[in-house]
């Protein structure tokens, strides 16, 4: 298998997934077989061929004008909230 | 420098971020005015909504194309946004969208002042634009952590310097020379206390003469000049310390800590970040032609460096006090409608009356050069009362506060409490006449070789003329009494 | 029956007053109520604003006022952001989530006169070929209630192909509208990436989602692509070009037509299934279209292709649901890693958490040349494919799925297995070309699709194609038993 219960355990913790125990011999075959099926890429030669991260060729990035086209909404943005204290976001402690 | 450091080089280089004082934010049309309420700067594409989309504000990236030709550099003709994913509370998308592969400025330079007199340059690897995070705030709140937004989204321009700097006090005259340029420049307002203006510094130590850099720490959000330097000296002493007591510098990420001033190791960023670069999808390539690089070079301001040449050639000033006067643009431009006022030949006394009494009272009343309560004009009236012997030069410095608290100009003030000064030598003598004559044993002793009671009859007379006695004059006849005929 | 009609005569008699709104939405309200708990294709029902909305429709058509879609009502794929209506992307993530704001699609549709009926279920977070990843169960084929529609527009496909409604969206991203659309025999259109804004369409993998439309025929998705399709400036990769009319454009003559006939299409391919498609080949010759065989030789490859991109992209969009600021938050959580990690291990599902981890494998260092930059790469060889068919010909034609409907839990348990469903429908996403799916017969009673790809910006033309096909035949037309 290409891939060990470490490296999920790893790739879990940087995409902050919690995994239960139950579930980690799943996510590591399924995840192995993944990587194995796209390996096949590395088959193909691509000496010289430039990465394509858009469709669109040719096109690029547009740029809008500075200005302030926002008001405060803050209300109706926070209702979706779990928990708001005095306009803030509340969040476990962070700490430096 | 200890013996013990003279064995060492210490490398610096350092990341200054400057907010871009674009109205609106660098990917939503958010306002980016300081000290709002928290979270009503915030929209959805902010807050990262679900499908919300960044489009980019044309100023941000004029600002950095300003910059980059400010520098020298290359403005990338395509340039690319990147994602750095990273998950964070006042990151919101869980990335920050920065520049990483292809950033819009390449490679420039900017020559600092030393100490000595020499100028250094500096490399300027790059500049890239991104966006601000939003803020976490503690108080008030057991255990948790309130996340504000505001901040989030703001433009940055991210500057990287070459590892050039040698000591803390070059790495000080570089950010001061940035601090300078991007505000000329009108992209960045410098405030640091705001935090428009931050500056992060890798520092290694290296024995002297080797080729090989060593392990660099970096610390993070230095928000002062003072702070900057006194952190790179703490650092540069706990990196050698370390080292010849057996130990090796870590890699990692350092705060300082200015009330114990010191720096300590981040526990938070526990791992070391894969932050997982790669172009962002929803964000094309950023083209720059020469039309718009040209429509750019016409709004550059002439820049500090040629500013500080020109008057030094031109109003006879040293490289030092051209450097200060040319510390920020207002200040310049003060300066210059100064002798622009009072005419070249007196170029010299404008510089040391601007750097002087003017630059205290600014100081004293913590204002701007913008917010002087004195104009140029006012003070060019006021020098010139001094140029042409109406007052002297002490008695100038009281007519100058007065002007400051009260407003005024020079003229009316002089008038107003009769402050001309005493030319008229029969003035004079009749004065010094009446001291000496009531001071008939001082007089004796004077003559009999107590040469420092000179002093006393010269405060004498200066009192009864209400310190108004042309001093010189006051001198010279002062000396010709007391030396012989008149006795009272 | 308002639900056989046609957009083009619903239209016509709601200016002719002949039926109100009003009447048309209680009706596909009453349909939606009876027909929808068998096949579990609409989550959210909108009745009360639907209402008034026919009542706004009704009120704009007394004006005076007409328009295709004036009146017309219509279900939204539960991606698009709906102000003021919950909007889960299929997910327990955002169950309790009430979009603040409207997807740009949603507000072109909106100011057009149509009427929301509601949310339609899909593969959570449109990661699934066959609607079965949705946290709110399954959606069942109409043709077929043990049997997948197909994903991940799997509920906007039954809700088309049950006639709930006249029209449905749908997004597509690796083949998320055509394969559902082939599954239950509807007109499924992705555009050309860039034609349609994607601002409020919850972004799965950026450089590949497109909206579209999923209708009983070309006809009817050419009125519907023509409102959805235009620039938009708050999305960055909406394409500033003219709409054309699509419309007025589908009666173009065939004649002279060059249609490609990809080899890799057939490699393989079910026997049946290849009759049915060389047959929709005869249609077209017999209407005066060239036929040529043309080879994509990278096309194989685009299904890991596609695993990289897409799930490298999701894993950073999906980042931002951490229970902070809107969607699921694990309850009582005991420090900020305890908060994320919780709050997104319970929130996603397996298939969702899958791709997530896929995607952060390949962008993390040491892995990222081998397999993002590679698969980057290995895109632009297949694109550069398809531009050179192109040369030779005016569009593709071929299978959009490997075997018609397969039974719900057929392929839950190998995730690659799933995957290949996508591999005729995948190339066209990685190259951003423009396909439509159009049904062309059935298999043991299922609906076959058949595939139309062209180049970009080549709506007009496949649109057309899809409408002189269906002059000739019936396929489309069929309904399934129960739902008539």
């Amino acid at each position: 298998m290409s891939l060990n219960r470490q490296d999920v355990e790893k790739i879990a913790r940087l995409a902050r997934l919690s995994i239960t125990e139950a579930e980690m011999p799943v996510y590591v075959t399924s995840l192995s077989s993944i990587v194995d099926f796209v390996a096949e890429l590395s088959r193909v030669a691509t000496d010289r061929v430039e990465p394509m991260a858009h469709p669109l060729e040719g096109q690029h990035q547009r740029v809008r004008a500075d200005v302030v086209t926002e008001t405060d909404q803050h209300e109706k943005y926070q209702a979706n909230a779990a928990r708001v204290q005095a306009g803030l976001y509340v969040v476990p402690r962070v700490i430096e | 420098m200890s013996a013990k450091e003279s064995n060492w080089e210490v490398v610096i280089g350092l990341e200054i971020h400057a907010q871009l004082a674009t109205r609106s934010k660098i990917f939503s049309g958010s306002p980016t005015a300081y000290g709002a309420p928290p979270n009503t700067q915030a929209n959805l594409v902010d807050l990262a909504y679900p499908g919300v989309l960044p489009v980019l504000n044309g100023e941000a990236l004029r600002m950095a194309v300003k910059f980059g030709l400010a520098i020298g550099a290359a403005i990338a003709p395509r340039s690319v946004f990147a994602r750095k994913n990273y998950f964070y509370p006042d990151l919101p998308k869980g990335y920050q969208i920065s520049q990483y592969e292809h950033p819009v400025v390449g490679k420039g330079s900017i020559g600092i002042l030393l100490d000595d007199g020499a100028v250094k340059t500096v490399g300027i690897t790059r500049a890239h634009l991104e966006e601000d995070a939003g803020k976490s705030l503690h108080e008030g709140l057991a255990n948790a952590s309130g996340i504000d937004l505001n901040r989030a989204g703001t433009p940055l321009l991210e500057i990287v310097s070459e590892p050039d700097m040698r000591s803390a006090k070059e790495a000080v005259a570089y950010m001061k020379k940035i601090h300078t340029l991007v505000r000329y420049l009108e992209i960045c307002d410098g405030n640091m206390q705001e935090g428009s203006f931050r500056c992060d510094a890798n520092v290694s130590v290296r024995p002297g003469g080797a080729v090989k850099f060593g392990t660099r720490a970096e610390i993070k959000n230095l928000n002062s000049f003072r702070f900057v330097e006194k952190a790179i000296q703490y650092e540069v002493a706990r990196q050698i310390d370390l080292i010849e007591s057996g130990g090796k510098v870590v890699q990692e990420t350092r705060l300082y800590d200015s009330d114990k001033n010191e720096t300590r190791s981040m526990r938070s960023k526990e791992e070391a970040n894969d932050y997982r670069y790669f172009p962002d999808p929803d964000l094309l390539p950023v083209q720059v032609d020469e039309a718009f690089i040209a429509s750019v070079r016409t709004t550059l301001p002439e820049l500090p460096d040629e500013k500080a040449a020109r008057f030094a050639r031109d109003f006879g000033l040293s490289a030092y006090d051209a450097g200060v006067l040319c510390a920020s643009r207002e200040m310049s431009v003060y300066y210059e409608t100064l002798v622009t006022a009072l005419g070249v030949p007196h170029a010299k006394l404008a510089a040391n009356i601007v750097m002087g009494e003017l630059s205290g009272a600014l100081n004293r009343d913590n204002l701007d050069i913008g917010a002087s309560r004195v104009s140029p004009e006012a003070l060019a009236g006021l020098m010139m009362r001094i140029v042409d012997g109406t007052i002297s030069g002490k008695m100038a410095k009281d007519v100058f506060e007065s002007m400051w608290s009260g407003g005024g100009t020079a003229d009316a003030i002089i008038e107003a409490q009769g402050l001309r000064q005493i030319t008229d030598t029969g003035a004079i003598e009749a004065v010094i006449d009446s001291v000496i004559a009531a001071n008939p044993k001082q007089l004796a002793d004077y003559r009999s070789g107590k040469d420092n009671l000179f002093r006393f009859f010269a405060g004498q007379v200066m009192k009864a003329t209400g310190g108004k006695a042309n001093p010189t004059q006051l001198n010279e006849l002062l000396k010709a009494k007391l030396a012989g005929g008149g006795s009272g | 029956m308002y639900h056989t009609l046609s957009i083009g005569e619903l239209a016509r008699r709601l200016a002719a007053k002949e039926i109100s709104s009003v009447a048309l939405t209680q009706h596909f309200l009453a349909r939606i109520q009876r027909l929808n708990p068998s096949l579990n294709a609409v989550i959210t029902l909108t009745a009360e604003r639907a209402l008034e909305a026919a009542r706004a429709a009704d009120r704009r058509l007394e004006a005076g006022e007409r328009g295709r879609l004036l009146g017309i009502p219509l279900i939204h794929k539960d991606i698009f952001c709906t102000e003021g209506v919950r909007t889960s992307c299929g997910s327990r993530m955002l169950d309790n989530f009430i979009s603040p704001y409207d997807a740009t699609i949603v507000t072109k549709l909106k100011a057009a006169g149509t009427v929301m009926l509601g949310k339609s279920n899909m593969d959570e977070f449109a990661m699934g070929s066959s609607n079965e990843t949705s946290y709110y169960g399954p959606v069942k084929n109409p043709w077929d209630i043990t049997k997948v529609p197909g994903g991940s527009s799997g509920g906007s496909s039954a809700a088309s192909a049950a006639r709930l409604a006249p029209f449905t969206t749908g997004t597509d991203t690796g083949g998320s509208i055509r394969q559902p659309a082939a599954l239950t025999g509807v007109t499924g259109v992705k555009p050309t990436y860039g034609r349609v804004s994607r601002y409020g369409m919850i972004a799965f993998a950026s450089s590949l989602d497109q909206a579209g439309v999923l209708a009983r025929s070309a006809q009817d998705a050419a009125a519907v692509l023509e409102v959805m399709a235009g620039f938009d400036p708050k999305d960055s990769t909406s394409v500033d070009a003219p709409v054309p009319d699509y419309p007025t454009l589908l009666e173009a003559p065939l004649k002279g037509l060059k249609i490609g006939l990809l080899r890799e299409f057939f490699e393989g391919l079910e026997s049946r299934n290849a009759a049915l498609i060389r047959d929709a080949l005869k249609v077209y010759t017999a209407m005066g279209a060239e036929t040529l065989e043309v080879s994509l030789p990278h096309l194989p490859l685009s299904v890991p292709t596609y695993y990289v991109v897409a799930p490298a992209e999701c894993s950073s969009n999906l980042s931002r649901f951490d229970g902070v600021r809107f969607g699921y938050r694990c309850d009582q959580p005991k420090d900020l890693m305890d908060l994320y990690e919780r709050s997104r291990g319970e929130g996603f599902g397996p298939e969702v958490k899958r791709r997530i981890m896929t995607g952060t494998y390949v962008l993390s260092a040491g892995y990222f040349d081998a397999y993002y930059l590679k698969a980057q790469k290995v895109r632009r060889l297949i694109t550069d494919d398809f531009r050179a068919a192109f040369e030779k010909v005016d569009l593709l034609i071929g299978p959009t799925t490997p075997t018609p409907a397969f039974a719900i839990g057929a392929k839950v348990d190998d995730p690659v297995t799933m995957y290949l469903n996508d591999i005729y429908t995948i190339g066209a996403n990685l190259a951003g070309l423009p396909g439509i799916s159009a049904p062309c017969g059935f298999v043991d009673g299922l609906p076959v699709g058949m595939q139309l790809i062209g180049p970009h910006f080549s709506e007009a033309r496949l649109l057309s194609a899809a409408h002189h096909y269906q002059q000739s035949t019936d396929w489309h037309l069929k309904t399934p038993g129960g739902y008539e």
